[in-house]
């Protein structure tokens, strides 16, 4: 390793190829099992995929996605947070980690593995050293004021999903003032509309999806960071 | 203590720790731990049993970390070890970090918990090795067992076989190990080791009892020197590992099996 060393805190891995890491993140029931779900059953004939679920209290939205058989059972796992769900994203990503290795190793290769977060508040983010992209899912019923609030996940996530659009109207949200104030705190990052009760395939999320990958070199892409580190790869 | 072994003392470390209770939520849905007055009497009870277990292990395997440094070492110095412990494998310092594997497996009866322990050893791995680079964590990462028997789920999470999921080294060997390539002693290794037992527990407290953070900080501070006393008792290092401390504690055992098949469960452990 030479003079590299130094400098280089991560022991020189082998070249073990992964699946890009797509985060899920979002307030309580704003739609991210519904999103996940969706994305499994538009892209589970072209990709190998696996999910990490972070229930707060029980293993609800894993049990929600094997009851309804959009991946089959061993390419689910739960992981449980502590009463911290943010913290398991963000400050102490061990669990996940773990649990997306253990899904990659079961599996291998996968190309995406899908990490939803617990349902939390604005200020949740994921790691950058759990995810590679991350979704951050608003949706209408909280009121049009979300997206001026700000946030890193609004402002920061690499995709915003407003979704329950079909609820627009009974709530009194409009979907503009949202568009224009995410638009102003978001600069380039794309904003997508979505109702998952009226297209459950999320189509254009879906397709948002497709175009990340075909950025990454695929299908497998550079060892992460935290690879070398990690048991028996020494 | 110097900077390198805060940083591994602290509850900050993203060893996956925050995720486990040690026993306080089971304790608290069996209706054990209510108050404060119940939750110092846990973390007593909790100190002298798993806690004087895990620090006398952790103080082991720091001590075999420094000296399995140099395999030499390991030859002339452990010719004992090798003897008892033979068998296969155990002729080098990859052998004997199985052997120390075996003796936590024979001090924590409860498959709940060693599952949890392993799951916080492969956590802790994974930073220590990134901080703190050191042949004895090359060596935990390797020659760990793989596929550990998989303990998880209770009626509503099916069992699935996930691979290297349940292995990877306990978490007391990987914090001796840790603490010795942060330049440690067995003592101060002993000592990160009796704290977690009891502060790691505690916090889980406040977070699902809603307690005074306060007055829970003002209990720790009581167990002070109690935690100094276990610390210091699990550093006196006995001449064969299968005499370190072996005092059980079955009510925990079972707490952590019933965790496990419970129906709703916020932390792991
Ligand atoms: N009307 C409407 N309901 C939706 C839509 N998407 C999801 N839902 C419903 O909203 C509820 C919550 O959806 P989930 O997908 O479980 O939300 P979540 O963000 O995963 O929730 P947590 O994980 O508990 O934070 C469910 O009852 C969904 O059926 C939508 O576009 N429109
Ligand atoms: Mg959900």
């Amino acid at each position: 390793m030479g003079g590299m060393h130094d400098h280089d805190p991560h022991p020189a891995a082998p070249p073990v190829s992964r699946a890009l890491r797509l985060g899920i993140g979002g307030p309580v029931g704003s739609g991210k099992t519904a999103l996940t779900a969706a994305l499994c059953r538009s892209l589970r004939d072209e990709l190998a995929l696996a999910v990490v679920t972070n229930d707060i209290y029980t293993t609800e939205d894993a049990d929600f996605l094997r009851r309804n058989g959009v991946l089959s059972d061993d390419r689910i796992t739960a992981v449980r947070t502590g009463c911290c769900p943010h913290t398991a994203i963000r400050d102490d990503i061990a669990a996940n980690l773990d649990a997306v290795e253990s899904l990659e190793e079961l599996h291998r290769p996968l190309d995406l593995v899908i990490v939803e977060s617990g349902g939390d508040n604005l200020t949740a983010t994921f790691s950058r050293g759990l995810v590679d992209r991350q979704i951050f899912v608003l949706d209408v019923s909280g009121g049009d004021k979300v997206p001026r609030k700000g946030g890193p996940g609004v402002t920061a996530s690499d995709l915003l999903v407003v979704n329950k659009t079909d609820l627009a109207e009974l709530i009194g949200a409009d979907l503009a003032v949202m568009a224009r104030d995410a638009g102003a705190v978001r600069g380039e990052r794309p904003v997508l509309f979505t109702s998952l009760r009226e297209d459950p395939a999320a189509a254009a999320v879906a397709e948002w999806v497709r175009g990340v990958l075909r950025e990454h070199p695929h299908p497998h892409h550079a060892p992460h960071p935290h690879a070398a580190a990690s048991v028996n790869e020494p | 203590m110097d900077t390198r072994l805060l940083l591994l003392a602290d509850s900050r470390l993203p060893a996956g720790g925050h995720a486990h209770s040690g026993g306080v939520e089971p304790a608290a849905t069996a209706g054990a731990v209510t108050d404060l007055a119940s939750l110092s009497d846990f973390l007593a009870a909790r100190l002298s049993t798993a806690g004087l277990v895990t620090a006398a292990l952790a103080a082991a395997s720091c001590s075999f970390a420094h000296s399995s440094r140099d395999h030499a070492v390991v030859r002339a110095g452990l010719g004992g070890q090798l003897h008892d412990h033979g068998g296969e494998g155990g002729r080098d310092g990859e052998g004997l970090w199985r052997v120390l594997d075996a003796e936590v497996d024979a001090r924590t009866p409860s498959p709940a918990q060693r599952t949890a322990s392993r799951a916080q050893g492969r956590a802790l791995l994974r930073v220590a090795r990134t901080t703190w680079p050191h042949p004895a964590l090359d060596a935990l990462a390797a020659h760990s067992p793989r596929d550990h028997a998989v303990v998880r789920g209770g009626p509503r999470e099916q069992l699935h076989d996930h691979g290297r999921w349940g292995g990877g080294p306990h978490h007391p060997v990987v914090l001796g190990a840790a603490a010795a390539a942060a330049g440690g002693t067995p003592r101060q290794a002993a000592a990160i080791a009796a704290y977690g037992s009891v502060t790691g527990a505690a916090s889980a407290a406040v977070r699902l009892l809603g307690l005074d953070p306060l007055a829970v900080q003002q209990a720790l501070a009581v167990l002070a020197d109690d935690v100094d006393a276990v610390a210091a008792r699990a550093a006196a290092e006995p001449d064969d590992w299968a005499a370190l401390p072996a005092v059980s504690a079955p009510g925990l055992d079972l707490l952590a099996e019933l965790h496990l098949r419970s129906e709703v469960r916020l932390f792991e452990s």
